[in-house]
């Protein structure tokens, strides 16, 4: 395959190339994205010009946008066809993260809640049917 | 390739036919099954981390009077070791690209190099526990502490039985030379080193960044 082959353009970002240079590339584009949220997450938390209650949904966000990155210019995962096992693989063990984090996180919260209610809530005629 | 009529599969069998559904006849090579299986591997590791991250984020406020996130975090050396450890991520990529052509300098070289920046990272946050500690913040102060020590020291054992790794990758490559099965190992080195890199950007996102809101 040579490097003018319009097949070359049409690979899945972070496919691997044959060449040397666009495999280089591949990783430095992975850098360059990964420093650039990485540093907007430091800035995100260092500001204050942004709505406070936002700011932490605001920086899960922005680790997720990078551990994509992560897993396709530095793991490359793609889209392409000799990749669906690992795709399917990814995409049962994101279920299993996601479960586990929001179901402890949700359960753990509203035990918290109804761990010790103030008396007056204790009165049942204040509670409606 | 020509599209062979397919027997009916049950679950995972494939009744006598070795038709994988891919296109191909036959069991993967070695090349194509070892990373898999080490990425299987990779993932459960994920789930892992993320039933200590909850339990983390249960008793980040557990803190029985000691002290704080806000209080014991240091934004400063955070961002010193993320850039570290996702320098030490790109230089092994690097590493790689080299391994693939077969030149021993340049493996060796980003090998090294990789290793050092993951030993930088490893010594700030060890530097980091020892300043907890002396500051009246050691595991047993709370369960917020606990949690913490657990979380982040589990990410540092990693690291470090990455970094022993590494060197015996760069041994097997200095004595053996670019053997296939020495090859497969490296990528899997890779492979394990990366998700490193994924599982630290939840934990400074996580434990040192949501811990320093003001």
């Amino acid at each position: 395959m040579t490097e003018r082959d319009p097949e070359q353009m049409n690979v899945a970002p972070g496919e691997p190339h044959d060449s040397m240079l666009s495999e280089t590339i591949s990783y430095v584009i992975g850098l360059g994205l990964a420093l650039l949220l990485t540093g907007i997450s430091f800035w995100v938390a260092s500001t204050t010009t942004l709505w406070g209650p936002g700011v932490a949904t605001g920086l899960v966000v922005l680790a997720i946008a990078q551990m994509g990155v992560h897993l396709v210019f530095f793991l490359h995962i793609t889209s392409g066809p000799d990749n669906t096992n690992n795709v399917l693989a990814l995409a049962f063990g994101v279920l299993i993260v996601f479960l586990v984090m929001v179901g402890t996180i949700w359960i753990m919260a509203h035990m918290n809640a109804n761990m010790a209610p103030p008396p007056d809530l204790m009165n049942l005629h204040n509670q409606r049917g | 390739m020509s599209t062979v009529s397919e027997t009916p599969a049950i679950g995972l069998t494939h009744h006598g036919s070795e038709d994988t559904g891919l296109g191909h006849r036959g069991p993967e090579s070695k090349s194509i099954v070892v990373p898999y299986g080490f990425w299987l591997f990779v993932l459960s590791d994920m789930v892992l981390f993320s039933a200590l991250f909850a339990t983390y984020a249960s008793l980040v406020n557990a803190t029985d009077g000691g002290p704080t996130t806000n209080q014991l975090f240091d934004r400063n050396l955070v961002a010193i070791e993320t850039i570290a450890l996702l320098i030490s991520s790109f230089v092994c990529g690097l590493a790689m690209i080299a391994a693939k052509r077969k030149n021993m300098l340049w493996t060796q070289v980003w090998l090294l190099v990789t290793g050092l920046l993951g030993f930088v990272f490893l010594s700030i946050e060890l530097f980091e526990f020892a300043k907890m500690i002396n500051e009246g913040a050691p595991p047993q102060r709370s369960a917020f502490l606990s949690a913490f020590f657990t979380l982040v020291g589990c990410h540092g054992a990693h690291v470090t039985a990455g970094l022993l790794w590494l060197g015996t990758m760069m041994a097997q490559i200095w004595a053996k030379g670019f053997r296939q099965d020495i090859t497969r190992r490296l990528l899997c080195f890779s492979v394990f080193w990366h998700a490193l890199d994924i599982i630290w950007v939840a934990i400074f996102t996580i434990v040192y960044l949501i811990g320093t809101l003001p």
